[in-house]
């Protein structure tokens, strides 16, 4: 009993528990079918590659995962969040295949500049605009949301001239890595892995996350205790453009193309609402990367789920609005402040007996 | 204080660059000044026998749009004997409607439109009307006026229904008894998406094949290619033919078939089909990926231009036009195929045809 309430405790208790529930879906309808229960969880190596559902999730949530990185240390320092990481994502990819096939060229097999120097390009672009955002935030005291609405409408369209307004094709197998396959492994696992393994060495090893916390709790408090705040923020947008480079890069090599109309629509909800799913508060302070992290697999999750379920496409999102509405509101204040009185009456009651 | 410069010199190249953007507006405005001058020019010459019109054109969002503007242009220009006012409205109705009244202002001898919204036009359609001025609709449809001469554009479920019709020619001649069909279906509510999802499942109901699923790749390749690696997982084994509504889908797809060790194409396991037949469409049919690819032409403006004749030898074209469309294969054995009783060639694809595509 003791043990339960140590782990229901635990801050990241409800995030994995939303999670496995959803995944749980997938066994009853495999059960139900006469198949093997745990088909949905079953991974194995096909053609050199690994395969199955979670291979799936993991891969496909990859984008969303390094955004919500990115959008967990903007929620948490400035209370706001940023709603340019899609668009930010589609111009990084547009400046990268257009360093790549050359001004103006639609499709192209050989690459006009070193892969790395594209790439690079592709990602410093998105720092730029990150640097652009946390500077009006951090500086000019805008609102969060107000100061990103600029390149949530302009990046994408920044985006379309650098490309000429051309579907840019970048058909080269080099490229093709950072969305293919890394040895076994799909490529965008293990930059996601990576991206997770170093902000979380970064925060937990040196006092910047403590420094986030801070900030985001009281802004003035910490400027007197010492803290340059604004330089705080400004840092925390610049790694929201990052990963929202690295992102874009991800996005643009799983198609071999720069499609700015499309990569990285509607991704900075999904950010956001990673983010709150992982029990995050929008607004600021305290936060925890992993529950964003665990919050991005578990949209992609549902995703998944809805489509080994053979939910007709229309009605999709009927349904990924359900599931949400149920996850947040277990994960709501009150409703564990009403489970927690039920439990304590049941407590009361057993030693009323 | 060093970094807080460099603070404000990122801040200062992303604001210099947001002027570039607006540099070039300020460069379309320019051209929409030149354009002016040259309506002017155009009145002047209208003496010269030239027939004027004017074409508010959707915007510039993909390959096949730009393909459509690029015909118009060609076959409107000065040496053909007309004077074309284009307007590109940027997937804008409220500029688009506009358009067209400047062109009733201007007096243009035609209208030609491509509506960007089907409603909202009775009002508009009433001016032309009242000015005496033809209206031709092409690709899109206006549903709630019927205030036009005609509209050209494809018929999407004929689309379907081809594409129904030579599988059934390629499986008999295959000796392939059964068809399990998945479908990766376009943006829901798109006209295409209906008529190539209505062609495609009329043909398959008469002829008892199975559609296993038919989900929405909303038209593009990242789309196409996660609904694919779903079906892969959902019906291993049991699946041999994949419609993708759209070339994009189709390159997705085949990536998906391609991580999963599936073989798919002329020697393949699974036959691909795929609609639009874009360059980088007939490319992969012609390397043998893409089974079949059925086109839906962009280029309007012929078609349009037969239409005008018409008119200037006051006889009634149709109300609706029906552009020419090609079905392209890689293997040189289904010579022709009957669509709604009418017998269609199938073409081969060579290297002057993709050269040639939009």
């Amino acid at each position: 009993m003791n043990n339960i309430k140590k782990l229901t405790s635990k801050a990241l208790f409800l995030p994995i528990f939303c999670m496995l529930l959803v995944m749980a879906a997938n066994i009853i309808y495999d059960a139900a079918n006469g198949n093997f229960a745990l088909n949905f969880f079953t991974i194995s190596v096909r053609n050199g590659v690994l395969y199955g559902r979670l291979i799936d999730i993991l891969n496909r949530g990859s984008e969303i995962a390094i955004l919500s990185i990115g959008m967990t240390l903007v929620v948490s320092s400035s209370a706001g969040t940023d709603i340019s990481v899609g668009s930010v994502m589609s111009l990084a990819a547009s400046f990268c295949c257009m360093l790549l096939a050359g001004y103006g060229t639609a499709a192209t097999t050989e690459l006009a500049v070193p892969l790395l120097v594209g790439v690079l390009g592709g990602i410093l672009l998105a720092c730029v605009c990150g640097a652009f955002n946390g500077f009006l935030v951090a500086y000019l005291n805008v609102q969060p949301m107000v100061a990103t609405l600029i390149l949530f409408s302009a990046a994408r369209a920044i985006g379309l001239l650098c490309c000429n307004n051309l579907i840019v094709y970048v058909r080269n197998d080099s490229f093709k890595m950072f969305g293919g396959y890394l040895g076994f492994i799909p490529t965008p696992i293990v930059i996601a892995a990576g991206c997770i393994l170093v902000m979380a060495i970064l925060l937990k090893k040196t006092a910047l996350g403590l420094y986030i916390q801070s900030v985001g709790i009281n802004k003035k408090a910490s400027r007197i205790a010492g803290l340059n705040s604004g330089k705080i923020i400004f840092l925390c947008y610049i790694v929201c453009g990052l990963m929202a480079g690295i992102a874009g890069i991800v996005a643009s090599s799983r198609i071999s193309s720069a499609d700015s109309n499309n990569i990285g629509l509607n991704y900075e909800l999904d950010a956001i609402l990673a983010v709150a799913l992982g029990g995050n508060s929008l607004g600021g302070g305290k936060f925890n990367l992993a529950g964003s992290v665990i919050g991005a697999y578990t949209i992609q999750a549902i995703t998944t789920t809805l489509f080994a379920l053979g939910v007709s496409s229309d009605q999709a999102p009927v349904y990924k609005a359900i599931i949400v509405i149920i996850i947040v509101a277990i994960q709501a204040p009150p409703f564990n402040a009403w489970v927690k009185r039920l439990s304590a009456k049941r407590a009361l009651a057993k030693g009323g007996v | 204080m060093k970094k807080k410069f460099l603070a404000t010199l990122l801040t200062v190249s992303m604001a210099a660059t947001m002027l570039v953007g607006c540099g070039s507006d300020d460069d379309a405005k320019e051209n929409d000044k030149q354009q002016e001058t040259q309506k002017e020019d155009s009145d002047d010459s209208k003496g010269d026998g030239l027939i004027t019109i004017g074409f508010a054109q959707v915007g510039h969002e993909s390959d096949w749009r730009t393909a459509s503007t690029k015909s118009c242009q060609d076959v409107f220009s000065k040496d053909n004997g007309y004077d074309l006012q284009f307007v590109d409205c940027d997937n804008d109705p409220a500029v688009q409607l506009e358009a067209v009244r400047n062109f009733i202002e201007q007096d243009v001898d035609y209208i030609i439109i491509d509506p960007i919204v089907a409603n909202g036009w009775d009002t508009v359609l009433t001016e032309c009307e009242d000015a005496g001025i033809p209206v031709i609709v092409i690709d899109r449809t206006i549903e709630d006026s019927d205030k036009y001469v005609s509209w050209v554009g494809s018929n999407f479920k004929t689309e379907g229904l081809a594409a129904g019709e030579w599988l059934k020619a390629y499986i008999k001649e295959k000796n392939i008894s059964e068809v399990n069909a998945l479908v990766i279906e376009g943006s829901k509510g798109a006209s295409a998406t209906i008529g190539r999802t209505d062609g495609f499942k009329e043909i398959a109901d008469r002829e008892g094949w199975k559609i296993l699923d038919s989900q929405d790749g909303d038209f593009t390749q990242d789309g196409g290619q996660e609904i694919m690696e779903s079906y892969i997982k959902s019906y291993e084994g049991k699946f041999n033919v994949v419609i993708c509504q759209n070339d994009n889908e189709a390159f997705g797809a085949m990536d998906a078939m391609k991580a999963a060790g599936i073989k798919y194409g002329v020697d393949g396991d699974v036959i691909l089909v795929s609609f639009d037949a874009c360059t980088a469409g007939l490319e992969r049919v012609m390397s043998g990926e893409i089974n079949a690819d059925f086109e839906c032409n962009p280029l309007a403006a012929p078609f349009v231009e037969e239409v005008i004749k018409k008119l200037q030898n006051n006889e009634t074209p149709e109300k609706e036009v029906y552009m020419e469309e090609h079905w392209f294969v890689k293997e040189d054995i289904i010579p022709s195929i009957e669509v709604n009783g009418e017998s269609q060639d199938m073409t081969v694809v060579t290297q002057e045809i993709i050269d040639a595509q939009y």
